[in-house]
């Protein structure tokens, strides 16, 4: 099972965790596993049109998603996925 | 029977081999290594040109970083050459130097002959012993503490971040410092703003700031723009500068700032906190991606908390305050591998540090053009963020 890491910003979606297990063989394959467990991420996400939102950055282990195959990108059992929305805030 | 010393003197320059100042000036042009071995003092006051210090104390621990090529031609000088004629039998008989010489009658000689010396900038005698722990690293040394001496760094915000940056960079001897905060002292900040104190409640940041920053470190020139960065004056604002340290908590002014800095082609120290976490990069126009190419749009308001207040972390903004400044003294150094093309993700609860690499968007609105294509109207610009996060509160 692959390994999603969630930002602060979606943890209360998920219960709090830091780190949750999804299935699948490709990105848009585990993101929606973990839409499935957890629908308050769906919004956050994914647009209406079932695209991956602009303003979220995914990266299978350290390379941005958006270089490989996007949502086709193939996922591993070993491999981890970043969930990573901007942050600002430096007050 | 021990000889005099003007007997030692005799018997060493016999052992080795002399130069005269007119032979050294042709061989300047021809790029051989000239060793200055008077103390470092003395060389402050003038030395021939291009000539390396390595005091005579200190030679044999030194040379190798200046002549590490025991093969090729070496000229030692001082200032009448007696202590490069010593100098010259050290290297010649104990390291193994196979073409060294020192030239005959110092630079008192070479002065009296019309010959050009070089004056160098160099560091005071308090600046010396100020920044004495920096020009111990051969990475800084005289001509990277001068580096930093004369470096302009710009930081936004005297916040979170912006404290232990400013702090920092102060007592590393950055040279000017531009604070930009419309800010003033408010008890809540002091949990991890360290640059501020109890004593200065309501006293306007940048005014505090100098103010510590003097404390720390007189040598520093402070720049204070009382303003909020936004499109009317941010041009006018970042010209001039070498770095910018972005510290700013709110999604518009990030774009903003990113668009002018592309624009004109200054790099950019950017951390962002929230909570236990931090991200870090450096987005350095044209050499690497920009912030745009990181981040293309802005998150709605739901996730960004930047639109409202958030906890932080006391210690946390220390933590990427102090990377940033790291940051920014190997650009201004022009050392190691600073982070462009990366961005650092650091978790206090986990202790960890990890990174992501952030690519070059070849289609991106703003980096992906030349400088002088981007307009003032497009600067900062995307749909109606600045409303959303009103509508938001």
């Amino acid at each position: 099972m692959a390994t999603i890491k969630i930002p602060p910003v979606l943890r209360p979606a998920v219960g709090g965790e830091k780190e949750v297990g999804a299935t699948g063989t490709n990105v848009g394959e585990v993101l929606r596993g973990l839409v499935t467990a957890h629908p308050a991420t769906e919004s956050q996400l994914f647009s209406g049109e079932g695209e991956l939102n602009r303003y979220v950055n995914v990266y299978l282990n350290d390379e941005d998603v958006r270089v490989l195959d996007g949502l086709d990108t193939a996922v591993g059992e070993q491999d981890t996925l970043v969930i990573l929305p901007a942050m600002a805030g430096g007050r | 029977m021990s000889p005099s010393s003007a007997e030692l003197l005799r018997r060493v320059k016999s052992k080795i081999e002399e130069v005269d100042p007119s032979e050294v000036k042709e061989l300047i042009d021809e790029g051989v290594t000239i060793v200055d071995v008077r103390g470092s003092e003395e060389f402050a006051t003038g030395h021939l040109p291009g000539a390396k210090s390595v005091p005579r104390g200190h030679l044999e621990t030194r040379i190798e970083s200046a002549a590490p090529d025991r093969s090729a031609e070496l000229i030692l000088y001082c200032a009448s050459g007696n202590r490069s004629a010593y100098a010259a039998r050290t290297l010649q008989e104990d390291l193994g130097y196979e073409r060294v010489r020192s030239m005959t009658g110092g630079i008192t000689l070479w002065k009296d002959r019309g010959y050009e010396v070089e004056i160098p900038r160099t560091l005071s005698a308090e600046q010396r012993d100020r920044y004495s722990r920096h020009l111990l690293i051969p990475e800084i040394d005289v001509a990277g503490q001068l580096k930093l001496l004369d470096a302009k760094v710009l930081l936004l915000g005297a916040g979170g971040l912006g404290s232990p940056t400013a702090l920092y960079l102060a007592a590393a001897g950055v040279g000017t410092l531009g604070i930009v905060d419309n800010d003033t002292v408010d008890l809540s900040n002091l949990q991890r703003q360290v640059i501020h104190d109890t004593q200065r409640l309501g006293v306007p940041k940048v005014d505090s700031a100098e103010q510590s920053i003097k404390a720390l470190n007189p040598d520093v020139n402070v720049v204070k723009y009382p303003v909020r960065l936004d499109a009317s004056n941010i041009m006018e604002i970042l010209d001039g500068w070498d770095v910018v340290v972005d510290g700013v908590d709110n999604f518009p002014t990030r774009y903003l700032l990113n668009d002018a800095t592309v624009r004109l082609q200054i790099p950019v120290v950017s951390a962002a906190i929230l909570g236990f976490e931090g991200q870090l990069s450096v987005f350095k126009p044209y050499d690497g991606p920009c912030y745009r190419c990181l981040f293309p749009e802005p998150p709605p308001a739901e996730l960004a908390p930047s639109c409202g207040a958030n906890g932080v972390l006391g210690v946390l903004p220390g933590t990427m305050g102090l990377l940033q400044a790291t940051e920014v003294v190997k650009l201004v150094l022009g050392i190691g591998e600073p982070a462009i093309g990366r961005l650092l993700l650091y978790d206090a609860l986990a202790a960890t540090l990890g990174e992501v690499k952030v690519r070059r968007d070849p289609h991106c609105p703003i980096c992906s053009r030349h400088p002088e294509e981007i307009t003032s109207e497009e600067m900062g610009v995307f749909p109606d963020y600045e409303a959303f996060c009103a509508a938001a509160g």
